[in-house]
């Protein structure tokens, strides 16, 4: 008689799909350049965006943050009369070429707006599951555990689960902003791109939104674009300081730690900016 | 003085005042009084045979118009059928494709097309429809109906998509969604209650349309169910009982009338209706 062990088997392997952590990728700009029509908006911007860090662009209005930052998805050449030049490498592809679908572009690159923007026609649910329904990717079985998982994600599924099937457009500002970042995540982009995605919201709703980033981070590569230079110092890694000179053409003027922009930058122009001297 | 002109200024007011609800009076005076007229003179023709029966011969008394309501029900199915996906899908080619030339030439031409003389666009049909198929026909009558549907519902949709604001479809866009499934299934369905909406009153304007049906749906006296062949409508149906000498006709055409205000005026509260349950924003 053999004695039983009734230690159980080590089990191996053993985390839920939900806990295996999502890498984000790199994103190096490199001489990029950006116009409207005849008009140069940013000249020749170059940084490289570290994976699963936030980095953070700041400057006062109208030097350019927003344009760069939509130029990584390519929303930028939705406008009419829009393009850019340059290079824009994700994972070492350049994401700019001819070549590429900026649609598939957009799936990797996920993006949340200015003022939260859910799609009125459609329940909580549907509008998390959007992104994966309307590419035709949606699989009727994973569909709830995916919509779960990004509500989590989003620290909303707590607030919205007994009432999925209601309108996104019912719930508050800054829940419809979280409703946002689920929506941007179901799709499993590599890098998610936040334009001023706490300036419509109040302090409490803000707050959360910047708890949430942190710990987005340690699955996505997260660039923020911000005009509040308490949020860049707070949420991010790296912050970049943008500007735009007599001719109304933003340039990076600045490119480091967080904490060196802020308490030690090289530049006298970002130092008077940061300690409110314009802007 | 001051007080002068106090007074001054609160008279010009009360006069205007007075002057706008007289207005009003007079506009909504106009609409009881043809209600209320019609259902007098052909109240007394409305019956439920009115509804189902052919008319009769004349001299015998009795009858109805059911052939021409459910002509008149026919002609605007089918004129819809041909008319609205072609007035929608000139809308959204306006509101999302259509800032360069072509969208402006498009514009016009719609706008054009709005203030036709619709017996004018009664000939075209006769032209291109009747005289090819050597008869008057139910197609021809609904080709004629659809062209008057077709600017009116197309301009609609245009304003109603150009109301959806942009940012839903950037939103869609960056989720990685291609352009022609965030108009289908983003932007049209922020705006379906409005262009439900544009495309009922294009159906009420169609329904009492007389002048584009004289010679090509022509009327019938006998029940039709066939596209090549004639079919009685009701506004034509008025129109013929109308003119004629006897009493008896006089007042059916009245209820005709009467049947066709209902008609139209349930479209539009139906209109009304999809308007306040769309959620837009």
């Amino acid at each position: 008689m053999t004695a039983l062990n009734l230690r159980p088997e080590p089990v191996e392997n053993n985390m839920a799909p939900e806990e295996v952590k999502l890498l984000g990728r790199r994103v190096e700009i490199e001489e990029l350049s950006a116009w409207y029509g005849e008009k140069l908006a940013i000249e020749k911007v170059t940084m490289s965006v570290d994976p699963n860090r936030v980095t953070a662009i700041i400057g006062p209005s109208g030097c350019g943050k927003s344009t760069l930052i939509r130029c990584i998805n390519r929303m930028h050449e939705v406008i009419p009369g829009a393009r850019a030049r340059g290079r824009i490498l994700l994972d070492g592809e350049d994401i700019l070429a001819a070549s590429v679908d900026p649609v598939l572009i957009r799936r990797r690159i996920g993006m949340v707006f200015q003022k939260p923007n859910p799609f009125p026609t459609m329940s909580i649910f549907d509008n998390v599951a959007a992104g994966l329904k309307l590419n035709g990717l949606a699989d009727r079985r994973t569909l709830p555990s995916i919509v779960e998982k990004s509500l989590k994600q989003a620290a909303l599924w707590e607030e919205v689960k007994d009432k999925l099937g209601q309108p996104g457009t019912a719930l508050s500002g800054g829940q419809q902003q979280r409703l946002c970042i689920a929506r941007a995540l179901a799709v499993e982009p590599d890098v998610l791109l936040m334009d001023e995605p706490a300036s419509a919201l109040d302090p409490i709703a803000t707050l959360k939104i910047e708890e949430l980033i942190q710990e987005l981070k340690q699955s996505y590569t997260i660039v923020i674009v911000t005009h509040n230079m308490q949020q860049a110092a707070r949420v991010s890694d790296y912050t970049a300081f943008m500007l735009a000179a007599e001719d109304r053409v933003g340039r990076l003027v600045e490119y480091g730690d967080t904490n060196h922009i802020f308490t030690n930058p090289k530049d006298k122009r970002t130092e008077d900016y940061i300690t409110g001297r314009f802007g | 003085m001051a007080t002068n002109l106090h007074l001054r200024r609160k008279l010009t007011n009360g006069v205007m005042l007075g002057l706008a609800m007289l207005s009003t009076l007079v506009a909504l005076g106009f609409l009881f009084n043809v209600l209320g007229y019609v259902l007098i003179q052909g109240g007394s023709a409305l019956n439920p045979e009115f509804f189902t029966h052919l008319p009769k011969p004349v001299g015998e008394t009795g009858g109805g118009m059911g052939n021409a309501i459910v002509g008149t029900l026919i002609l605007l199915g089918l004129a819809s059928a041909m008319g609205v996906p072609v007035g929608v899908g000139a809308g959204i080619y306006l509101a999302e494709f259509g800032s360069g030339r072509l969208g402006t030439a498009v514009r016009f031409v719609t706008d054009v097309l709005t203030g036709i003389p619709s017996i004018t666009i009664g000939i075209f049909a006769y032209t291109v429809v009747v005289l090819p198929m050597r008869g008057f026909s139910t197609l021809a009558g609904a080709i004629a109906l659809a062209i008057i549907m077709i600017p009116t519902v197309t301009r609609a949709t245009e304003e109603m998509l150009k109301l959806v604001p942009g940012s839903l479809r950037e939103a869609s866009l960056a989720l990685g969604i291609p352009m022609w499934k965030t108009v289908l299934r983003v932007v049209v369905p922020a705006a379906m209650g409005g262009i439900i909406t544009g495309v009922m009153l294009a159906v009420a304007r169609a329904g009492g349309e007389t002048a584009p049906l004289l010679f090509t749906a022509f009327g019938n006296r006998f029940w039709s169910f066939g596209l090549d062949r004639p079919i009685a409508a009701l506004p034509l149906q008025v129109y013929t009982y109308a003119v004629s000498p006897y009493d008896d006709w006089r007042a059916q055409a009245w209820a005709g009338a009467f049947v066709l205000v209902a008609m139209v005026l349930v479209i539009s509260l139906l209109a009304r209706l999809f308007t306040r349950g769309a959620p837009m924003r």
